[in-house]
């Protein structure tokens, strides 16, 4: 299909992307690193919000910062940041989300990372009055510090109609989450992944045109005779490991749902496009299912994920951590512990990019598929 | 420490601290009293080492202290086995081993005081690192107590005033949360009382610390994190006021009859993180033979670092900021800033990091801070990577070398 042929070739290079993108708009660029970025803001501002996924080359620049015990996407963002790799960024945005991250935000500071800094201060309870208040107001302040870094104002006008949009492409998104779900042949693992990274760092607009078509193409798609593949939900932080999905359905799986942060959470939810614009946009990145850095449920993450697991009717769940992810790793045992009394297997893969071997993470995939 | 029954050396005995021994009773009592809670029908609270316990005080709940919890196992050597408990329930051997001993103890009463007295709730302040966030989710899990979570966004350059409105909100909420656990009013006046008490025992440990800036000094920070543990645990009592009133008494007393921590002070040097718990004894002779003393610390001086931001008059009101702004919740270059200060307070020859893989965001940015202050001081700095309880993260021949060496650059 041509167009994942043209999210493919984006995002095997994205910053010659965003840099062609740069020069083409005459438009900027903010690079950020989580999932409770508010987009939505920049994007309105007439900026591109990138996610730094990090590029994984001379790492060894991140030694001169980092110990070895700090997760390798940061240490490969870092690298990246300082070695003119990211240099098309107009700024860089950081909410606080994990210690690592934090920490990343001061050292990206100090040694003078591509562009304007913005600290987002965000809450880490989501579950309190005071807290909502205080996110809609960072979120407000975070308003205005970015059209003072961008020189341009920010109208209500520009918010509702990225607003429009962004509900727009995350509804399509879940669609082909939903599509895949029912029939993991119309599309596979990878290529959707694929899609998921294009989402954080295109044009939205040109992104959402491009999806409506493959939406559009996956439901025409006659049906084709199943594949007798082990049904598998994905679990986890954020995955900058972008062969890891047909790594793992290259062994005879079918990934049905991929729950981690860089899956189907980040297109959660929609916008009311109404009221006070900025709080709405708050909202939802309250309402969503917490990512483990923040606190708004002592179960709600569990509980969500063995319902993901049935609805899917998943064989089993692989939870997909990056080494040294403090967050992911403190609710492994609980979590598993739930799936465990549900009667659902599941297997932990601790990766580092780049992977240190491939073969090693088939090996035990393989062995795990054999037990369902 | 093993007190060993060999005669007395005279020499070693004009070193020690004499207040130890008070020390020691104040905080088996605290033990004893926490423990038997049950039978005495006070409410016990688990808190963070850096979470407001003076409501606490004044509603007279018995604060506990797992981080605390975690430094005795540390120096009792139960580490490593607790830790290994903890990582066959499936906690990450990387996870912070104060968190793994801990949630590995609660099951099983394990540790060197059988395991902490269980609690009515748990308090969480995120001011010291996001750990501490998920392990008290888990224990929230485990015991089915209530939790409150005491919220204070990162200041990496300012503490915003979306941020001082947030933090003071939940004040409030933290009382109203305290008052429904114990089914009673919070008394207003004894609240007030505690916040001073609490500023006063503040005062005291700057006071007590400030002492080594005397050379040669009257201790050191191997002293330092053995008297920490009261104005941890008990900051807003009389107890602390009166003890640490005594400990500076004895250190100027010290200082007058020239009696040092160290016999031979030459080199005077700044430590870095938390302690290497299973071996302050080693450190602290293998630094002592070189003629070299820990005066100071970044560690102890948290629990005094914000003095400036508490308006006696109103402790509640403006214990937002203080409890904000504590040293491992601001940035990296302030952190720096704040090293340097301590050089030059201390007179500080050279600067030894700890890399504590427990510890992110204490050890994240030490390579950047370490640079500022060399830039900005000249001092040389040494790095020695460990752990402050997983004993399997240090190397003793490694870190030895590595001291050696560098105490030959120093001299
Ligand atoms: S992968 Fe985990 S440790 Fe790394 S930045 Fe994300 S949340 Fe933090
Ligand atoms: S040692 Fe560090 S990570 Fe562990 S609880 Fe203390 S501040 Fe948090």
């Amino acid at each position: 299909m041509k167009e994942i042929q043209l999210f493919q070739d984006i995002v095997a290079r994205p910053y010659d992307y965003a840099r062609n993108w740069k020069k083409e708009h005459s438009r900027k660029i903010v690079g950020h690193f989580c999932s409770y970025t508010p987009e939505e803001i920049i994007y309105a501002a007439g900026a591109l919000p990138f996610r730094i996924f990090g590029s994984g080359d001379a790492v060894s620049r991140s030694d001169e910062h980092l110990q070895a015990y700090s997760c390798s996407f940061v240490r490969s963002a870092l690298a990246d940041g300082l070695t003119g790799k990211l240099d098309f960024l107009d700024g860089t945005v950081f909410p606080h989300t994990c210690d690592t991250i934090q920490r990343l935000s001061d050292i990206w500071r100090i040694n003078s990372g591509p562009g304007f800094h913005t600290d987002i201060g965000l809450p880490v309870k989501l579950n309190t009055a005071s807290a909502g208040e205080y996110l809609k107001n960072t979120f407000k302040k975070f308003k205005t510090e970015l059209s003072g870094n961008l020189g341009t104002d920010i109208s209500a006008d520009a918010l509702i109609s990225t607003a429009v949009l962004f509900n727009r492409l995350r509804r399509d998104m879940q669609r082909i989450f939903d599509l895949r779900r029912e029939d993991p042949t119309v599309i596979s693992g990878g290529d959707l992944q694929t899609i998921v990274k294009a989402s954080m760092i295109m044009d939205r607009d040109a992104f959402s045109e491009n999806l409506s078509a493959v939406v559009d193409n996956l439901k025409a798609a006659p049906s084709r005779p199943p594949k007798p593949l082990k049904r598998l939900v994905l679990s986890g932080g954020m995955c900058n490991i972008s062969s890891m999905h047909a790594l793992i359905e290259d062994c005879g799986a079918a990934i049905v749902r991929d729950d981690s942060c860089s899956g189907a959470r980040y297109f959660e939810g929609a916008i009311r496009p109404d009221g006070d614009i900025i709080e709405s946009i708050a909202e939802r990145y309250i309402e969503k299912i917490e990512c483990p850095a923040k606190h708004a449920d002592l179960f709600r993450r569990g509980e969500a994920l063995v319902e993901t697991a049935k609805t899917s009717r998943a064989d089993g769940v692989i939870f997909l951590f990056l080494k040294f992810c403090d967050p992911h790793a403190f609710d492994y045992p609980y979590i598993k512990g739930l799936l465990d009394k549900e009667g659902v297997a599941s297997m932990l893969l601790e990766i580092e990019a780049p992977l240190p071997s491939e073969e090693q993470v088939k090996t035990r995939c393989q062995a795990f598929l054999e037990t369902l | 420490m093993s007190d060993q029954t060999k005669p007395a050396d005279p020499e070693k005995e004009k070193r020690k601290i004499k207040a130890v021994g008070k020390m020691k009773e104040i905080m088996t009592a605290y033990y004893i009293e926490a423990k038997t809670a049950e039978q005495t029908g006070r409410k016990i609270a688990w808190i963070t080492s850096g979470g407001p316990v003076e409501p606490l005080i004044a509603m007279d709940v018995i604060p506990v202290y797992p981080e605390n919890h975690g430094a005795m196992i540390g120096a009792a050597k139960m580490g490593p086995d607790l830790c290994e408990k903890a990582e066959s329930m499936g906690y990450s051997r990387d996870l912070c081993s104060y968190a793994r001993a801990d949630i590995a103890c609660a099951p099983v009463n394990g540790g060197p005081i059988g395991g902490l007295p269980k609690p009515d709730m748990l308090i969480c302040c995120n001011n010291i690192c996001g750990t501490v966030l998920k392990w008290y989710q888990v224990q929230a899990r485990y015991f089915g107590v209530p939790l409150f979570i005491f919220d204070t966004p990162f200041c990496h350059t300012v503490f915003s005033a979306e941020a001082r409105r947030y933090v003071r909100r939940q004040v409030d909420e933290y009382i109203q949360f305290l008052e429904d656990a114990c089914k009673r009013r919070l008394d207003k006046d004894r609240m007030q009382a505690v916040g001073r008490l609490s500023l006063e025992g503040q005062r005291l440990w700057q006071a007590v610390l400030d002492t080594t800036a005397h050379k040669p000094a009257p201790m050191s920070a191997f002293d330092a994190f053995f008297q920490l543990a009261l104005i941890v645990t008990l900051r807003g009592t009389q107890t602390v006021v009166d003890y640490y009133t005594a400990l500076l008494a004895e250190m100027k007393e010290r200082i007058e009859n020239r009696i040092s921590a160290v016999p031979k002070e030459t080199y005077r040097l700044l430590w870095d993180n938390l302690p290497v718990w299973y071996r302050t004894r080693w450190l602290s002779e293998k630094f002592a033979a070189h003629e070299a003393c820990l005066v100071a610390d970044t560690y102890t001086s948290a629990w005094c670092g914000t003095i400036k931001y508490i308006d006696e008059n109103d402790f509640l009101g403006s214990m937002a900021e203080a409890y904000s702004r504590i040293y491992l919740n601001i940035g990296v270059d302030e952190m720096a800033n704040n090293v340097i200060a301590m050089i030059d307070k201390y007179r500080v020859d050279g600067v030894i990091m700890h890399s504590n893989r427990s510890c992110k965001p204490y050890s994240f940015g030490q390579y950047d801070i370490r640079k500022i202050i060399q830039r900005e001081r000249g001092v040389p700095v040494l790095l020695i990577e460990a752990d402050m309880v997983d004993e399997r993260s240090f190397s003793e021949s490694q870190v030895e070398t590595r001291i050696d060496a560098f105490m030959e650059v120093l001299k």
